[in-house]
């Protein structure tokens, strides 16, 4: 027995759609902040941890557990590394100050 | 999914066990919802330096919102080993972030996109193994997109790390290429495009997914080997893109939307620096979207009478620099390599004292990923507002008395403007042969990346500081000093 199709189509509207915010908000993100942008949008995309915890967590066995527990390593990595990282190098970004 | 069958019976069960009812599930889909809107804004006030720092912090809120929502997912019912994962993550990302040093920004990020893609491909795999062949097969929507996710997440893994192993120089920087490289990277790609189709519609040979991820990881390693060290800010943008879409097919496999939406913003970052970073090396993107790049061209012979570059000292250099008005400093490469970021700020110091006007030329793709040079430049304290991007301040340089070329070489090759033979030629450049005086800090006359000669540095107003860019800066800082 096949599963029914998948809701693909709605899911490809909010793909779309995010597709395209993203590309009218990144595009005005200024080129001397390129860096960080890489380093958050890579935080934001272990946004995997959230699937990963669902597979580590739902108690499917040992071989679902274990591909999900490192998952959920791999992803906590870069949201933690990510986020440090990126705060570190925007706080160094500073106007000219006290000077003319 | 096709999962919601099964769910639905052991959810029943399980919600009793854990007691967890509906109005967590509302939660949990309210903070998945919440979470997607500090995604946007974190990213939304990321574009400013002013806002950046607040939207990094609605980000981090975001992303803890998105983690409660998870554990608080009805299937969700073991926490043991998740909150394992989270403590060895933490162990590991920690003190990457906090004992860098921000030369090694481009390697971390190689290896983040290794990791990121490590996730999308082990969820898959794991996702794959759960499907009850006998009891519900996948339809072939499902299962095709789950081929995708597995496969471009397993490429990204092992492409991010052979850029994490030239950038970290644990493999050799130079394009590794042989004959065919091209056809058997096709072939590879196709073979396991093909493994990807047969599991779309027969999802039931388990035999064939191990092939599959097999080959999609050999093709990552295939894929980064002819790539040289100047092609890297193109890969890293790319391997960005490409972990991002993992993430978001494996949204479209587990119906969720945040995972589509965040995966979605991360792709468009990928494909937006992607075009940035082909637009400055004047690369188009189906060059790129196909890998076939990074090799580099035999540059033809040097044609002509040989001409010779005039060396000079830190001491002329430093009465020159003194004598300025205006002073253009150009960092590349070679700078970050050297670590000659702080004495540049010395130098930097010492020229604004003397209410000489220093501004700073960064060319999109100078150094190893895009905007290496400013985050460099920002960690040795230099205001960002002296840093100019290639277009704002190209039609600077003629009014410019001295262009300080550090450790730059084919984002100034004049050859790119008008050499049609040279492998660069139509490469945006910054215009730093347009000054009165050009002072090149280099290690050797030996030619860049690219293999070709720089005429920049045997033009008539040209100088050149042969040495370590930090011991030539340090040294010309100190002459300023001084005198």
């Amino acid at each position: 027995m096949t599963a029914p199709m998948p809701d693909i189509s709605s899911h490809l509207y909010v793909f779309l759609l995010a597709a395209f915010l993203g590309l009218e908000v990144i595009r005005r993100v200024s080129p001397l902040l390129h860096t960080p942008l890489m380093s958050l949008t890579n935080a934001i995309s272990a946004i995997s941890v959230v699937a990963a915890i669902e597979l580590a967590g739902a108690g499917h066995g040992v071989f679902a557990t274990t591909l999900g527990v490192i998952a959920v390593i791999a992803a906590t990595t870069n949201i933690i590394g990510g986020f440090l990282i990126t705060d570190r190098m925007l706080k160094m970004f500073k106007k000219r100050g006290g000077q003319k | 999914m096709s999962f919601d069958l099964i769910h639905f019976v052991s959810s029943a069960a399980t919600t009793q066990a854990t007691g967890k009812g509906e109005f967590t599930g509302a939660i949990a889909t309210a903070a998945y919802l919440f979470a997607c809107a500090c995604f946007i804004l974190a990213l939304r006030w990321l574009s400013q330096p002013g806002t950046a720092r607040k939207g990094n912090t609605i980000g981090q809120i975001g992303m803890l919102a998105a983690i409660v929502g998870a554990l608080l997912q009805h299937h969700v019912i073991h926490y043991e080993w998740i909150f394992v994962g989270f403590a060895i993550g933490a162990a590991i990302g920690v003190p990457m972030a906090v004992f860098m040093p921000m030369t090694a920004v481009p390697q971390r990020t190689a290896l983040s996109h290794a990791f990121g893609a490590l996730a999308a491909a082990l969820v898959g795999t794991g996702h794959y193994y759960l499907y009850k062949m006998d009891v519900l097969r996948p339809h072939p929507v499902e299962m095709g997109i789950l081929c995708l996710e597995v496969l471009l997440g397993a490429l990204t893994f092992t492409g991010s790390l052979m850029a994490f192993g030239k950038l970290q120089d644990l493999l050799p920087t130079r394009p590794m290429v042989y004959r065919g490289q091209i056809l058997v990277n096709l072939s590879v790609l196709g073979a396991a495009l093909v493994c990807s189709t047969l599991l779309t519609f027969n999802p039931q040979w388990t035999w064939l997914f191990p092939i599959l991820l097999l080959l999609s990881l050999a093709f990552g390693v295939m894929l980064i080997l002819p790539i040289g060290g100047g092609d890297m800010p193109t890969v890293i943008a790319l391997l960005n893109g490409y972990a991002g879409l993992s993430a978001c097919f494996m949204g479209f496999v587990l119906d969720n939307r945040l995972l589509i939406i965040a995966g979605a913003l991360d792709g468009a970052s990928g494909l937006i620096l992607s075009i940035v970073m082909c637009k400055a090396m004047n690369r188009s993107f189906t060059n790129v979207l196909f890998g076939a790049f990074g090799q580099v061209k035999a540059g033809p012979a040097a044609q002509g009478e040989k001409k010779v570059a005039k060396p000079t000292t830190p001491e002329e250099a430093a009465g020159l620099l003194a004598a300025a008005n205006s002073v253009i400093i150009i960092p590349g490469y070679g700078m970050a390599v050297a670590q000659a970021q702080h004495k540049v700020r010395e130098l930097y110091d010492q020229l604004t004292r003397r209410g000489i006007d220093v501004k700073f030329a960064i060319h999109p793709v100078a150094g190893r990923m895009p905007g290496h040079m400013n985050v460099l430049l920002a960690e040795a304290e230099i205001p960002y507002d002296r840093l100019l991007e290639m277009e704002e301040i190209n039609s600077e340089f003629p009014q410019c008395d001295v262009a300080m070329v550090i450790g730059a070489n084919d984002v100034v090759n004049p050859a790119a403007r008008h050499d049609k033979s040279s492998p660069i030629y139509g490469m945006p450049i910054i215009d730093a042969d347009k000054a009165k005086t050009v002072m090149a800090i280099k290690r050797s006359m030996n030619p860049g990346f690219a293999g070709i000669d720089n005429e920049l540095y045997t033009l008539d107003q040209t100088l050149m500081l042969f040495g370590d860019a930090k011991a030539v800066v340090a040294a010309v800082a100190k002459e300023l000093g001084e005198s």
